[in-house]
């Protein structure tokens, strides 16, 4: 098999446990370059658990490879070095940083400072909000604005993947549509992106491919429009 | 007139130590949720290291200071690194419980090593200055000169750097700073080592000002400037700076104007009262509880 065949993210056999409570019953997914990958499900389907393996912050059972490198054992700051930037549940901004300060931590394992401040150029030019707002501190900003902030910071980690973890939560429906729009635009220069959400609707018509997660287990896969059109899939979160 | 100038200048000498002290525990306090009880005496070990090096090394006053801050910050990382790390994920009172251990362990074992007071060596010139009715000594001038500029260092440092950047982001949500990809545990090192440096500069200073030094000697200092930085707001830097001077002034003032053995006793009033209606202290924000 030539280089090229390997996924970028390979999930195999995942078990996430809290105590006696399994989260996530032995998933197994994979995501190649340049692919938008969705997973959704509902509340408590395993979604943010899987991020949260993937990004290193929980132990896990289970093999999780990136570009074929095995990521056990691996620290969660070494991981976002390795260029997985994730966009964190229920976004995780540092609210008593300004909007900058938030940008700029995120830049902490990157060692080419030139191309760091042509990055700040891509995001203000994403989401020209947060350049009004540099010097504000983040807690101050509304959902929305910290939504792109979240996102702004990933971006300036500078991941060759990047993980959302629902990203559309609490937001009015036309930002959804704006961070979605932005997401495919990230994902078009370049960008692969594992994208955890409970809106199946938008997810599936940006995604190339995605998983149904129900109780810690894959019940379904397929492309976008598979699932989007896949009876099962309408009636438990389309809303028939 | 000249007696309150001169009460002043005391009272902006022993505010400069508490201070000093104070933000070793709203550091610590910030990041970790958790009141390094072990900080006053670290403190005392600082006072300790200016006899050792001082006496033995015969070094000067700077590079006695210098060795004396490296060493108590190194101790202060190793602290944490066996003591607190493993119970990061444990109830804050376990690690409570584990730093008042720590204290009363450093002071056993000093107390092992000393069992008797010691005298430290005057490693300052006795030089005074007479302006007006005012007099002021060579060591007072440096103690706040020194005690501000470290206060003014930190300042930048937390305010300027990545790394007090990545302090503060700690002290706003631990979880998601790994996800930014900062290494977690070193920032917690170098918040140990900040911290606990300037207690033991305070100690050293302490200890040229008041020159019998025994192990107990951290044990009310350490509860003092504790209280100053809850008076402060617990948790802010600039809080920590001011509550030690108000206690230092406080605590001056009431000698000034009553019998000694008050001191205490209205000090401690006057803060209580401040806090029925500063709660969360003078800079202190009460923060929404995550879910």
């Amino acid at each position: 098999m030539s280089e090229n065949n390997h996924p970028l993210l390979l999930v195999e056999n995942l078990v996430i446990s809290y105590g006696n409570i399994q989260a996530v019953r032995g998933i197994s997914f994979e995501v190649r370059e340049g692919e938008i990958v969705t997973l959704i499900g509902s509340n408590g389907a395993g979604k943010s658990s899987t991020l949260r393996g993937i990004s290193g912050l929980i132990p896990y059972k289970g093999s999780i490879s990136y570009r074929g490198r095995d990521l056990r054992g691996v620290d969660a700051a070494k991981i976002v070095g390795l260029g997985i930037a994730q966009v964190p549940e229920g976004r995780g901004i540092f609210g008593s940083l300004t909007v900058f300060e938030n940008l700029k931590l995120a830049t902490w394992q990157r060692k080419d400072k030139p191309e760091v401040n042509r990055d700040y150029e891509r995001v203000f030019s994403i989401f020209p909000r947060l350049k009004e707002r540099l010097n504000q501190l983040s807690g101050t900003l509304s959902g929305g604005e910290q939504q792109m902030l979240a996102v702004g910071r990933a971006l300036m980690s500078r991941g060759q993947m990047m993980l959302l973890d629902e990203p559309s939560m609490g937001l009015a429906p036309v930002l959804v549509r704006e961070i979605f729009r932005v997401l495919q635009e990230i994902n078009q220069s370049g960008t692969t992106v594992l994208l955890v959400e409970q809106n199946a609707n938008m997810a599936l018509r940006v995604a190339s491919r995605g998983y149904v997660l129900e109780t810690g287990a894959i019940t379904l896969s397929g492309t976008g429009s598979e699932l989007l059109g896949n009876p099962q899939v309408m009636e438990a979160y389309l809303g028939g | 007139m000249d007696y309150i100038l001169q009460q002043s200048l005391n009272a902006l000498q022993l505010g400069s130590i508490y201070a000093l002290i104070a933000l070793g525990y709203t550091m610590v306090y910030g990041i970790l949720t958790m009141i390094n009880f072990a900080h006053g005496d670290l403190f005392m070990v600082g006072a300790f290291f200016c006899f050792i090096v001082a006496t033995f090394l015969k070094l000067s006053f700077i590079p006695t200071l210098l060795i004396s801050m490296i060493g108590v910050a190194l101790l202060g990382v190793a602290i944490e690194r066996v003591a607190y790390r493993p119970l990061r994920q444990a109830p804050r009172v376990s690690a409570v419980i584990t730093a008042l251990g720590v204290g009363i362990l450093l002071e056993s074992v000093m107390l092992v090593i000393f069992p008797y007071p010691q005298s430290v060596p005057t490693l300052l010139p006795n030089i005074t200055w007479t302006i007006g009715g005012v007099t002021i000594s060579l060591l007072q001038v440096i103690i706040i000169c020194l005690s501000i500029g470290l206060m003014l260092l930190l300042d930048f440092i937390v305010r300027r750097t990545m790394v007090g950047m990545a302090m503060r982001a700690i002290s706003w949500d631990k979880v998601i700073v790994p996800l930014m990809g900062v290494p977690l545990n070193l920032i917690i090192s170098v918040t140990f080592a900040l911290g606990t440096s300037l207690g033991a500069a305070a100690g050293v200073m302490y200890s040229q000002a008041f020159p019998v030094i025994d192990p107990y000697m951290g044990v009310l200092i350490g509860w003092k400037a504790f209280i100053s930085a809850v008076v402060g707001g617990i948790g802010n830097i600039r809080g920590a700076m001011i509550g030690g001077f108000i206690l230092g002034a406080v605590e001056i003032m009431v000698v000034a104007f009553f019998p000694s053995t008050y001191r205490d006793f209205v000090a401690f009033t006057l803060l209580l009262v401040l806090l029925i209606f500063r709660p969360y202290g003078i800079l202190g924000q009460p923060r929404p509880q995550k879910v």
